[in-house]
Formats: structure tokens, C-alpha cells, sequence
């Protein structure tokens, strides 16, 4: 049971968890630094604590701090939000060796999904389709053109030792891969002081797709999937639910995947399983999993009528799950547009300043997920999301129209944001015909803002 | 022989070296050429270098590591060379 709920996070989620609480009837506790007093998760809130100075790693990744905290305002349960702890399996652990509820999975499971290779052999285990790859390091050009035909080309040749994009090079085909196995092992073995290589397919157009999961322990549910392919430099940008990619057969098989993985690990809490999904062939490949609420939630939430956040602190405090797969349908469509304060002129450069005049967009069908208040003056410190925008509609169509209604009412002075961007954006003919992928974003915004679709006057925002 | 000071460009956290465990940009004292780069500065999680625009002398700094700054503040005073 759970009265005292300690949120440590801050800005429009730790707003979000709060909004939760109180519908539940638990008494709020916002976490905060000496730089997030004067903010609407902490007026909100039916209290408070101080928990470090500015700097998050003083502050907001601050274990001993959070523990101490959560036993001075006698909270009994603490949720993480995203970003921050959220991931952290110490955090999880010294919550729990506290005595109190951790709103999330157990530290194992936030330990073993959130090792890549073990949530890739996790997912193997369950059934779950994951990007074909060799099973280990190749050796010499004869075991890697035999290991080459069960992966597929075209495929990568990636350096065992390499990371973030390092280390990696393509092959067509066996002509390809015969040329540059000798060089990739050279080229790994000088530049990581290690030349194994071991080969994946390499999928030249893929969307990120994820599924959202719900478990109680023993069962688990889906909330169908989101649409997230539009990032920039890794980072989501814009995102919708359902997904305009697949259809009713992909989709079924896609998130029973999603389940059968969740009730495999023995699943608690609100989780996300992304995949890479290959339009040409209509495969998915699991690639993996946070076990935590993410920022899209609300898209979700926004298609199936169910309130995540609710439900996974409903979850944590040992209820179990109180719907059916059945219960859970999709009606119409949902987006997402992240305001980040990011100047998109100046190659998003965090723009600061205090918010000078607001004017939220309403009406039907509108949704603003934020923390912004006029005076508000924002931190350096942190994330440069400052609110979602989320519209929802009957059609997928009709939710691209509402999306620009809504920017247009949306009105911000004080500091430039990102608003303006997705009022373009959502009249390009690609977006418009839900015809993109994960490189799309970073090539259109590579483009002179001339070549995209004309936008009617000037966007709100200065 | 004039000094220069430099300033914040914009609000941030100041540090003076490139990682906690390395050694710092440059020294109290230490020539300095246009262009060097004397610090980072972070805003809303990404950082920034902050270079002198002149050549010549650091004379001090006024921000210690970790200052959090305003757009504005003093950094760090240059001794120009002539």
C-alpha cells in the first residue's frame, strides 16, 4: 500500500507523477535541486524536499541524498520518472533496501534488459526476432562468407571492440565482404588494439518502432506501438501512435513478440521494447528495452484511453493487472511534438531565457504535457525539453491538421524553441504520407528550409 | 598593456578542465595563444569551448571549476602582448 509517493525527477514529468498521485489520493513529494524550487512540479506538489544543489549529479543522481530524503518525509514508495535514476539497478536496490516500493521493475530485470548483449540473448530466449548478426567474433574469410549467408546482405562488418558508429563497414555482397573483411580486421586491430569483427545485417531504411508493455509480475499487456523514426542525432523529436508502417497482421504478431518477452523476464512496471523494423521486407528485429515510463508516453495513452503512470504505480503497489489484452483497443491517432528550447537555426543550440508571454493551445483534442509558466526562468542545467505537444484526432490526417491548428494558437516569447520546426515539418509531403525513416529527419533538416512545403506566414514564436 | 576580460557567452556550468580526472586547460600565468581553448562551459547537457580570443598572458581566473555562471559574468583576465 502506498501513501507517500516520492517523485524524483523534475519538469513536465515529475508534473505528470504528480497529476498521478493526487487522482490516486497519494500524498505528493517532489524531489528537487536549489535550481528547480520555483517550479510547477514542486507548487503542485503537496510538498517538497530539497535534495542538492543545481548540478544533477549532486542533485537528482545523488542515491544517498534521494534515500535519506525519501525516510526524512517518511515516503513509502519512490518513482524515478525517465532520464535521471530511472535506470539505474543501484537505485532500484538501495530504494528497496530502504523499505520502500520502487516504482519500476526489480533491479535485476533493470540490470539484465539494460545490458544489450544479455537483452538481445533475453530476447532469443523468448522468441523475440532480433537483428540476424554472427553469434560471435568471425575468424577467417571462409567462416565469415558461410556465417554471411545465414545474416544476409547487405550486412556490416562491425569491429567486436568498436562503439558508436565506430568500426563499422558495409557489404554488399561476397565480392564485397571478401575485400573488406582483411581491412576492417586491420583497421579495428589499429584503431581498438582489436581486430575481431563480427558481421549483421545491415537494414538501409528502418524505422524505429517500440511497443508498450504493462506487467504485473506474472501477466502482461500491450498499448500497441509508437512511431519514433523522426530523431535527430538519436534523439526523438516527433512521435505518433499507431504507427503509419505496418498493418493489422504485422502489428498483431509485432506486439504479441512484445508480451511474450515482458511475461519471459517476469515483467513489473511500465516498459518499452523498441525494434528496428525493415519496411522492405516487413521484418522487426527487437533491439532494446527500457524499463521505465518514457517522454512519447502520452501518444499512447492519448490512443488507448488508459492512463500509464496511473497504472504502473497501481502495479508496483502489488496490484495485479486489472485489464485483459481484449480491453485494450486502438481508437483514431495520436502525435507528439517535443518543444525543446533549441534555437533550430543555430544548429540547436539551447536557447535560455524567461518565459515572457504563454499562450497554450486548447480545444479539442489537445494535450500539453509542461512545466513552463510565465516567469519562469529556465535552468542551464538540465534537458532542453520544455513541453510536449500531443493532439490527437480520428485519423491520422486529421491529427496532422489539429497538430498545426494547435502550433498556430501555441504562442511562446522569451526564448526560441523548436515549435517552429515541427509547423514545417508536418507539411512536408514525406511526413504528410507517413513516408520516412530513422535518417529522415537530419537529411530534411540538411535541406535549405526554402526547398520544404510553404507554411502560411510567420510561426509563432520569437 | 591592456587586459582583457573574458566573459560567459551565455549561462552554464564552468569547467576549467576537459574531464574531472585531467588536468586543467591551462594554468594561472601560462602563455596563451587566440584561439586556445581555456574551458567548457555546459548548457542543458551539452558543452561548449570556451577559447581565448586574444594571445598572451592568463593572468587569473575569476570562476573557479564548476562556477555556475550568467551570460556575462568574468571568466578570466588576459594580459595582451603587444
Amino acid at each position: 500500500m502506498i501513501r507517500r509517493l516520492l517523485i524524483v525527477n523534475r519538469g513536465e514529468i515529475a508534473l505528470r507523477i504528480v497529476r498521478a498521485a493526487r487522482e490516486l489520493g497519494l500524498v505528493s513529494i517532489v524531489a528537487h535541486s536549489d535550481a528547480d524550487v520555483d517550479t510547477l512540479a514542486v507548487h503542485q506538489a503537496d510538498e517538497a524536499v530539497c535534495i542538492g544543489p543545481a548540478q544533477a549529479a549532486k542533485s537528482y543522481l545523488n542515491i544517498p541524498a534521494v534515500i535519506e530524503a525519501a525516510r526524512n518525509c517518511q515516503a513509502d514508495a519512490v518513482h524515478p520518472g525517465y532520464g535521471f535514476l530511472s535506470e539505474s539497478p543501484e537505485f532500484a536496490r538501495a530504494v528497496k533496501d530502504a523499505g520502500l516500493i520502487f516504482i519500476g521493475p526489480d533491479a535485476d530485470i533493470i540490470d539484465r534488459m539494460g545490458d544489450k548483449a544479455m537483452a538481445r540473448q533475453t530476447a532469443i530466449e523468448a522468441g523475440v526476432p532480433v537483428v540476424p548478426g554472427s553469434p560471435h567474433a568471425v575468424e577467417g574469410l571462409e567462416e565469415a562468407l558461410s556465417v554471411a549467408e545465414d545474416v544476409g546482405y547487405p550486412l556490416l562488418i562491425k569491429a567486436a571492440a568498436g562503439g558508436g558508429g565506430r568500426g563499422i563497414r558495409v557489404a554488399e555482397d561476397a565480392e564485397m565482404l571478401t575485400k573488406q573483411l582483411p581491412l576492417a580486421k586491420s583497421e579495428a586491430q589499429s584503431a581498438f588494439g582489436d581486430g575481431r569483427v563480427y558481421l549483421e545485417r545491415f537494414i538501409a531504411r528502418a524505422r524505429h518502432i517500440e511497443v508498450q508493455v504493462l506487467g504485473d509480475g506474472k501477466r502482461a499487456v500491450h498499448f500497441f506501438e509508437r512511431e519514433c523514426s523522426l530523431q535527430r542525432r538519436r534523439q526523438k523529436m516527433f512521435e505518433e501512435a499507431p504507427s503509419p508502417a505496418i498493418d493489422s497482421t504485422i502489428r498483431k504478431r509485432l506486439c504479441e513478440s512484445a508480451v511474450a518477452l515482458a511475461e519471459h523476464v517476469g515483467y513489473l512496471g511500465a516498459g518499452t521494447l523498441e525494434y528496428l523494423f525493415d519496411e522492405k521486407t516487413g521484418e522487426f528485429f527487437f533491439i532494446e528495452m527500457n524499463t521505465r515510463i518514457q517522454v512519447e508516453h502520452p501518444v499512447t495513452e492519448m490512443v488507448t484511453g488508459f492512463d500509464l503512470v496511473r497504472a504502473m504505480i497501481q502495479v508496483a503497489a502489488g496490484e495485479p493487472l486489472s485489464i485483459a489484452q481484449n480491453d485494450i483497443t486502438l481508437r483514431g491517432w495520436a502525435i507528439e511534438m517535443r518543444i525543446n528550447a533549441e534555437d533550430p537555426d543555430h544548429d540547436f543550440f539551447p536557447s535560455l531565457g524567461t518565459v515572457k508571454k504563454l499562450v497554450w493551445p486548447t480545444g479539442p483534442g489537445v494535450r500539453i504535457d509542461s512545466g513552463l509558466y510565465e516567469g519562469y526562468k529556465m535552468p542551464p542545467f538540465y534537458d532542453s525539453l520544455v513541453a510536449k505537444l500531443i493532439v490527437w484526432d480520428d485519423s491520422r490526417e486529421h491529427a496532422l491538421t489539429r497538430a498545426g491548428r494547435a502550433l498556430d494558437e501555441f504562442q511562446l516569447q522569451g526564448f526560441t524553441t523548436t515549435a517552429g520546426l515541427h509547423r514545417r515539418l508536418i507539411e512536408d509531403s514525406a511526413v504528410k504520407a507517413g513516408a520516412f525513416d530513422t535518417v529522415f529527419l537530419e537529411r530534411w533538416l540538411a535541406e535549405p528550409a526554402s526547398n520544404h512545403a510553404n507554411v502560411k506566414e510567420v510561426i509563432n514564436e520569437q | 598593456m591592456t587586459t582583457q576580460q573574458v566573459q560567459a557567452p551565455f549561462p552554464g556550468v564552468f569547467y576549467r578542465k576537459p574531464a574531472p580526472d585531467e588536468p586543467v586547460y591551462i594554468e594561472e600565468g601560462q602563455a596563451v595563444q587566440a584561439g586556445d581553448v581555456i574551458g567548457l562551459i555546459e548548457v542543458m547537457k551539452q558543452y561548449v569551448e570556451l577559447k581565448a580570443e586574444v594571445s598572451g598572458t592568463l593572468e587569473s581566473f575569476s570562476a573557479e571549476n564548476e562556477t555556475v555562471l550568467e551570460a556575462g559574468d568574468i571568466i578570466a583576465s588576459v594580459e595582451v602582448s603587444e
